[in-house]
């Protein structure tokens, strides 16, 4: 018969199936043909059978058997309308919750490739890491454990810049001693009952880190952005922010109400033309004059791996009067000669940037994020931010590994490991980009940045690329739409201070043999051929720092 | 083909000013004068009818002062200096110095304290390290946020549940994942500030109804039927929600919910549920309003939960039907510590072992109720199984500063004596619908009768000697 048993869909209801193309009306005489078989088929409930009628229904015979058949799309080429949970009996007619068009990317791509994502750990997220491995009996509708944990998996996906994330050493037992102490909750706000004295320590710690007047912390570095911001300008004031900001900054920047514009990525003639105008021109329509403007910018661009131009920034900043709002999530502890972030990095006074906010899951490996500024501007946002109102303040554990980790990078426990690893990061990232640079792979960013997005740009050679370096044992990260546009897929590696030299020079040598299984090797810079050769150290002396 | 054409122009142009009626050549000579003045009249832009000089545009840049990038806060504001808590948050608290017992932490089922908790966090720590170094999609899923999840949608008898980092953040990016611009929300107008923030977010018409109101509701839902018949093919694509709290942070009543399913069949809405001062504290296992009430839980389209309060962790929790239920906060922000969801689970298996906990905890909060009834000059804002009550003043001062003094002002009374309660802060000038000053009275399950005695003792001295 047509329908084969194995082909039904595995929750077994009857549902829409998409013909082959061929329908039945094209062919006029098996249109009545077709239509006395409806008849028929509702009360079979089975729209598809072999058709073979000797006579039809008017009694006009036929000279041959008249066979036709539709096999049902079995599942894996099939536009899956059947595996969406459905809706409950009795909420058949309310409108849909999600409408057939919006979700097509989501449904036809990102299901059959998600495996590459949400990969599940059960160890600490450090140079390697433990996988546990899942499998789909469906083609990535349902997951499976399969019981076998992939141990010592290569990690260049976790933002582990400085190698804090560990669950031994002097961070892992100053946390253990707190959660004995004080516990893992604080049940209230920060205006409310929320004040611990380790956030207040935790503050003028962060102060004294940056080099500003004083700071604020808050418990989720998401939040910090879409919280703060809308605090800090209002109606009547303008933003100016770059294009590829993160959904944090934007989500902030819409909550606000302000008037928003957006400037070309790290274009500073485009932020010039826009001040410009701006400042000339006044609000729209009723040309008053704008309260304050605030440029939004980032640090390090995640999906770009691009520094900010801040000294030409500052230098605007300070000719046009605006205000400056650096948001350092990548870049703080990951940049700079003592790890302080870009605005070490580039040797400039932190006074001159206006906010800066960062957080602490990147380079402390705890959580949350914090604003420093001048006193004035954390008095405010003690009083007006939402945060501090309405949201419950850090836990204590995250607090303390945060301070026992800042003071590892400032040396003030005594040791220079901190030092150490800020020099160690530097020196990964610039080797790292390098070797990939040569070995032909367009990569993006700026040559010191520690996150390295490698060009793949068709979204099928994500799940290629992520599952063939899997099977090698190396866990990379494939960023596709909607983070990116959708021709520009990117595999995106994050180095840490972790990894030693070894380890990289592993994952280079898989990554070049990976790419040459998927041909990534698309630059048309400086082609070198790399199967035939052997990574001998000798060749590449030259770049090693 | 060029002759086909020039042949009746020709014949054309010999008739055309003999056999041409007048009105034809008047017209045509209007015409022709138009055209005429048009092409000699000045151009006229509609915008930016003036172009400035550079000069003018450099005086400007020059002259143009922008505020302050924050405006001056006095320093005295009541909002300015925190209490500062050494130690850990407890039933016991050290606030500033002093000793307190604790009246104002949302430490509903005193788990902030409980030794096994801290114990499988610490082993969690030992396993894991602190932080997750990245967002779920990026090696940030751990096999503690999968068993969390898993917990907590067997314990709310739901198909999916999903974690948050942050409570804030769980409703906030919940709301804006489901209702996009052009879809309708119906709110109740004491939904808290998380609430207001995902509605903004979202851009859809947002609809306040009266606190509690049925009947206004149902007159909105009637209104936007009408709407819906005139203009059907708009109505397809309209979806409607109603987002109600179990149990209101800043009114401590509960939402009529079987009404509010009725409504949601009769005009078909959905319903989205936030749970964070019920869940733990309603119902006979604690899952909330829906099991206060025996609602069947299918009817509610998503349960949104922070597990900062009966939970005593940190984060937030959504659970529904398998949709997708993810909003920005879950797939943009770094994922939960994992010693936090270890405590969670730990705190969730506390509560499935022991139920009684839950009716121990709605006797302590109707004995405190009834306790506090009858303060001179402070009225009580809630129901009696409410764990988190408001104390208003009887007759306000008219103005909110000074309200907020005099609150204040028992509060420091209090603490003197050993029992710390606090006031409800709220963001003035951001709060849609601002309750009035208040006192907020929350009641945990380690109070003893002395504990309660001493504390309803103490809000009534304060209140008869401050406010006469």
């Amino acid at each position: 018969m047509t329908e084969s048993p194995s082909t039904k869909p595995a929750n077994g209801d009857v549902c829409q199936r998409v013909k082959n193309g061929l329908k039945p009306e094209r062919n006029g005489l098996a249109k009545s043909l077709y239509r006395c078989h409806e008849k028929k088929s509702k009360h079979h409930g089975q729209p598809e059978e072999e058709e073979v009628n000797a006579t039809s229904h008017h009694g006009v015979p036929y000279s041959r058997p008249f066979v036709e058949s539709y096999e049902q799309t079995p599942m894996l080429p099939a536009i899956e309308r059947c595996n969406i949970a459905g809706e409950k009996e009795e909420q058949r007619d309310f409108v849909p919750l999600y409408q057939d068009f919006e979700n097509f990317y989501t449904r036809n791509i990102y299901i059959r490739i998600r495996d590459n994502w949400n990969r599940p750990l059960c160890g600490v997220p450090g140079a390697k890491m433990d996988l546990l491995e899942r499998t789909s009996p469906d083609y990535n509708w349902t997951f499976v454990r399969s019981g076998r944990v992939l141990q010592d998996v290569i990690n260049l996906g976790s933002y582990n810049y400085l190698g804090f994330a560990e669950n031994k050493g002097p961070c892992a037992d100053a946390a253990a001693e707190i959660t004995k102490k004080y516990g893992v909750g604080v049940a209230s706000t920060r205006q409310e009952l929320g004040n611990l004295d380790r956030h207040e320590e935790l503050e003028k710690l962060v102060a004294r880190f940056l080099g500003v007047e004083s700071a604020m912390s808050f418990g989720m570095g998401f939040a910090t952005n879409s919280m703060n911001i809308p605090a800090l300008s209002g109606k009547g004031c303008l933003l100016l922010s770059d294009e590829l900001n993160h959904a944090s900054l934007v989500l902030g920047a819409r909550l606000s109400g302000s008037t928003i514009r957006v400037f070309k990525h790290n274009n500073m003639q485009s932020l010039e033309k826009l001040l410009r105008e701006a400042i000339v021109h006044g609000q729209p329509r009723t040309h008053r004059p704008w309260k304050k403007i605030l440029i939004v910018v980032e640090g390090i661009y995640s999906m770009e791996g691009s520094i900010v131009r801040l000294p030409e920034m500052i230098a605007l900043k300070k000719r046009y009067k605006a205000y400056l709002y650096l948001d350092e999530a990548h870049s703080i502890g990951a940049l700079g000669p003592r790890g302080r972030g870009v605005v070490d990095y580039f040797g400039l006074d932190p006074c001159d940037v206006d906010v800066m906010m960062g957080t602490f899951t990147k380079s402390f490996g705890a959580a949350g994020g914090y604003i420093a500024g001048k006193r004035e501007l954390i008095e405010y946002l003690r009083s007006h931010s939402h945060s501090a109102v309405y949201a419950s303040s850090m836990s204590p554990p995250v607090v303390e590994q945060v301070i026992t980790s800042m003071k590892c990078i400032m040396g003030e426990d005594g040791t220079t490991i901190g030092c150490d690893r800020v020099h160690q990061l530097a020196k990964n990232a610039v080797y790292f980009r390098r070797k990939l640079q040569k070995m032909g792979f367009i990569i993006y960013g700026n040559e010191d940045s520690p996150v390295v997005p490698m060009m793949l740009y068709m979204p099928a050679k994500i799940a290629a690329f992520s599952r063939e370096m899997l099977k090698r044992n190396i866990g990379v990260v494939g960023v596709g739409f909607p983070a990116t546009p959708i021709i520009e897929s990117r595999a995106r590696f994050c180095i840490s201070a972790a990894h030693t030299k070894d380890v990289l020079d592993r994952a280079l040598s898989v990554i070049s043999e990976v790419g040459d299984l998927v041909n990534l090797k698309y630059s048309r810079q400086k082609i070198q051929p790399s199967v035939a050769r052997s990574f001998d150290d000798n060749v590449f002396e030259d770049i090693d720092d | 083909m060029w002759n086909m054409v020039a042949v009746p122009r020709e014949a054309a142009r010999t008739a055309t000013i003999q056999s041409a009626p007048a009105y034809h050549l008047i017209l045509e000579g209007i015409l022709i004068l138009w055209i005429i003045r048009l092409l000699f009249s000045k151009t006229y832009k509609l915008h930016d009818t003036f172009k400035l000089t550079e000069k003018e545009k450099e005086d400007l840049i020059e002259e143009w002062q922008p505020e302050p990038l924050v405006p001056l806060v006095s320093k005295d504001h009541p909002s300015l200096n925190y209490d500062v808590v050494t130690g850990p948050p407890t039933h016991k608290i050290i606030i500033n110095g002093k000793e307190c017992i604790n009246f104002a932490s949302f430490n509903f089922l005193g788990l902030l304290d409980n030794e096994r908790v801290k114990q499988k966090a610490l082993a969690s720590l030992k396993k894991y390290g602190v932080g997750t170094c990245g967002p779920r999609g990026f090696y940030g899923t751990f096999d503690v946020h999968l068993e969390l999840e898993s917990r907590l949608s067997n314990f709310m008898k739901t198909e999916e549940a999903i974690i948050y980092s942050y409570g804030f953040a769980t409703i906030a990016s919940a709301i804006p994942a489901y209702s996009k611009r052009g879809d309708i929300i119906f709110v109740d107008e004491a939904a808290c500030f998380s609430i207001q923030k995902g509605l903004q977010a979202s851009r859809s018409f947002i609809k306040y109804f009266k606190h509690n109101d049925m009947e206004d509701l149902e007159r909105m839902l009637k209104e936007q039927e009408l709407e819906d018949h005139k203009n059907p093919r708009k109505a397809r694509v309209t979806r409607k929600f109603i987002v109600v709290e179990g149990l209101y942070i800043n009114t401590a009543d509960i939402c009529p919910l079987p009404q509010l399913v009725k409504m949601k069949y009769r005009y078909k809405v959905r319903i989205f549920l936030e749970e964070s001062m019920s869940f733990g504290v309603l119902g006979e296992h604690g899952r909330g309003v829906t099991e206060h009430f025996g609602v069947n839980i299918d009817d509610i389209d998503l349960i949104s939960a922070n597990m900062e309060n009966a939970l005593a962790s940190i984060g937030g929790f959504c659970c529904g039907r398998s949709f997708r239920l993810s909003g920005q906060g879950y797939c943009f922000s770094a994922s939960l510590p994992p010693m936090l969801a270890a405590a969670a689970i730990e705190a969730l298996n506390i509560m499935e072992e022991d139920p009684d906990i839950f009716t121990v905890l709605r006797e302590k909060c109707k004995h405190v109720y009834k306790a506090l009834q009858g303060t001179p000059g402070l009225k009580i804002v809630g129901v009696p199984c409410a764990p988190a009550l408001h104390l208003q003043l009887e007759r306000s001062s008219g103005s909110r500063e000074s309200d907020m003094r005099l609150l204040r002002s028992i509060v420091e009374y209090c603490m003197d004596r050993g029992v710390a309660l606090t006031l409800a802060r709220y963001l003035e000038k951001e709060e849609r619908f601002l309750p009035s000053p208040s006192l907020r009275v929350v009641v945990t399950i380690e109070h003893t009768e002395e504990d309660i005695e001493k504390a309803v003792s103490c809000v009534q001295e304060a209140a008869s000697s401050l406010l006469k």
